[in-house]
């Protein structure tokens, strides 16, 4: 069976010709959830971005190849790889309030992409939209489809994107710190349920997040990013077991654990930063640019 | 035991409620906190951990007088400072200090690092041997004196914390609110700046109330923890007792709802009974 996503070699450069993105390869299964953890500006969020084909116009991908379910995305036309990209992802933000149209009931804005992109009958949409909400434990649909975002809490707003999100049946869903904006109780819900439908669905999840306690819950598989590389990739019981990279077991020490405070919250050893950044400069240095 | 620093008795606050104000007229009030008695020791770091919503912050901008009790009373050292008028509080802000969330925001961009840490000082007529003190100040968070005649976007997040903390203990104060002071740094960042505040706040016998989200940070750094939930106290206590045997349900559910970094297959599966998210 072919990897529902596979990125090889990819590189991203912006327009002064930094590089955002070090030769990032990763694999992911059909029905695999993959953690991508990391610290600000780590690429974490660049990746999704990437695969959605929403990167910013400012970053450049100068090099490699992503491949949805075998297609390779490089090699089609604008036009067929945003239809391809659009029929089998969706994207769960981070914001939820910021994701959703201020000025719209939230029925339509659900039902949308379903009749738009994907052109399904309003009907058909709709009793899809119901189904799952459903799923997502929205006893109260009618309601919910008629209110305005901002009449609902954040992770009512979370429950409905999620609803959103798998509704097309994607192959892939990008999730982006969904839970970062949440209460702890409400993110317990909200990982729960990603959780739970992903599972029902067999969709494969790329999740980012830097909270390493999210991985651990949510993830089988984790990619740990620093800098634009990934600098460890693991199956996530065996990462937590056995972490190999300083820089992730620097991650682990600095986060904080109830129940062990005096162990965890370690800052970040000098050491294990410049170890990092010779990493990254050795790989620039054999890293030629390629040119077209 | 010493007297309290800050002594709470029937604390309420009620503030505007702008989403129900009517297009003319006034917004009707809203109870935010009611009801609240505590008191936080002198010299020691009291958590106050509590769900979006539930008047964390509201609480700690009334211990500082940034907001005026509805009703009951806060004693500073003994004093009432309830509804002291913003004159006769000008003499004890100097001992009332704050740490923000977002230091972006919170720093003025058009002003150097040095003269960001000395406004507080020329405020209080400390004016002289302002370069000597800013350099101390400086120095006590770490980051060297190089940095003095810097901007706020020439430093990174937890850099910029640093000058937040340094100019909030320029003057020496009792009292610190932070108020979810490390919620957008990085974790390596994180652990850097809760490092420095736990120890200046050893060193410099510091109060502090430290508003968090994050219940793996305040059992680390507090001693004691004030757990809130929709403006009123669900449970206060020592921390090590709070966590070891938590009284109250919702304690125990925000305890069991944090995602600790290590494989628990059940935990995932295991229903949280906290407040339903509509």
């Amino acid at each position: 069976m072919s990897a529902c996503l596979d990125i090889a070699n990819l590189s991203a450069v912006l327009a002064n010709g930094q590089r955002v993105l070090r030769s990032v390869s990763l694999a992911l299964q059909p029905g695999e959830v993959r953690a991508l953890v990391g610290e600000s500006g780590a690429g974490k969020t660049m990746i999704g971005k990437a695969v959605l084909g929403v990167l910013p116009s400012s970053v450049r991908i100068v090099e490699g190849d992503m491949r949805l379910e075998g297609e390779d995305l490089g090699k089609l036309q604008p036009r067929a790889r945003r239809t391809l990209i659009g029929a089998r992802t969706a994207l769960i933000p981070q914001d939820p309030l910021t994701a959703l149209n201020p000025s719209r009931r939230i029925g339509p804005q659900m039902t949308d992409r379903l009749v738009r992109i994907l052109g399904w009958s309003g009907d058909k949409a709709d009793r899809r939209i119901r189904q799952l909400l459903d799923e997502v434990q929205i006893r109260d649909p009618d309601r919910v489809l008629k209110t305005y975002p901002h009449e609902l809490s954040g992770g009512m707003r979370q429950r409905v994107l999620i609803a959103a999100a798998f509704a097309a049946e994607p192959r892939l869903i990008v999730a982006d710190e969904p839970t970062t904006a949440l209460d702890v109780t409400v993110q317990k819900q909200i990982l729960r349920l990603i959780g739970a439908l992903q599972r029902e669905h067999g969709t494969a999840i790329l999740f980012v997040t830097h909270d390493l306690g999210v991985v651990a819950k949510i993830s089988q598989k984790v990619s740990v990013l620093y800098a634009g590389k990934v600098v460890e990739e693991a199956e996530t019981a065996a990462l937590f077991a056995a972490p190999r990279h300083p820089y992730t077991r620097a991650l682990m020490a600095a986060t904080p654990r109830y129940t062990d405070p005096f162990a965890s919250l370690r800052p970040v050893d000098e050491t294990v930063l410049a170890g990092l950044a010779a990493e990254i400069a050795s790989a620039d240095q054999a890293w030629r640019r390629p040119h077209g | 035991m010493a007297e309290p620093l800050f002594s709470v008795r029937g604390l309420k606050v009620a503030l505007p409620d702008m989403t129900r104000k009517p297009l003319i007229g006034r917004a009707p009030l809203a109870e935010i906190l009611k009801g609240l008695d505590f008191d936080l020791p002198s010299g020691s770091v009291t958590g106050i951990v509590g769900e979006s919503g539930s008047g964390k912050s509201t609480l700690g901008r009334t211990l500082v007088r940034l907001l005026e009790p509805s009703a009951g009373s806060v004693r500073f050292e003994g004093r009432d400072i309830t509804h002291l008028p913003e004159a006769a509080l000008r003499p004890l802000r100097r001992d009332l200090q704050m740490i923000f969330q977002d230091p972006m925001s919170s720093l003025n961009p058009r002003r150097t690092i040095a003269s960001i840490i000395a406004a507080p000082l020329r405020q209080n007529g400390l004016g002289d041997n302002l370069k000597a003190r800013v350099a101390e100040a400086l120095q006590r968070v770490g980051l060297p004196q190089s940095f003095a005649g810097r901007y706020r976007h020439e430093l990174s997040g937890g850099q910029r914390q640093r000058v937040g903390i340094a100019r909030a203990l320029a003057l020496s104060p009792k009292f610190v609110l932070a108020d979810e002071i490390v919620s957008g740094l990085d974790v390596s960042t994180q652990a850097q700046i809760l490092t420095l505040l736990e120890k200046l706040a050893a060193e410099m016998g510091l109060t502090v109330a430290f508003i968090s989200h994050d219940l793996s940070v305040i059992r680390r750094l507090c001693q004691q923890v004030i757990v809130m939930r929709e403006g009123s106290i669900v449970e206060a206590s020592a921390t090590d007792a709070l966590f070891d045997k938590p009284r109250q349900a919702y304690t125990r559910d925000l305890i069991a709802a944090i995602p600790l970094p290590e494989i628990d297959a059940g935990w995932l599966d295991m229903p949280s009974t906290g407040k339903a998210p509509i």
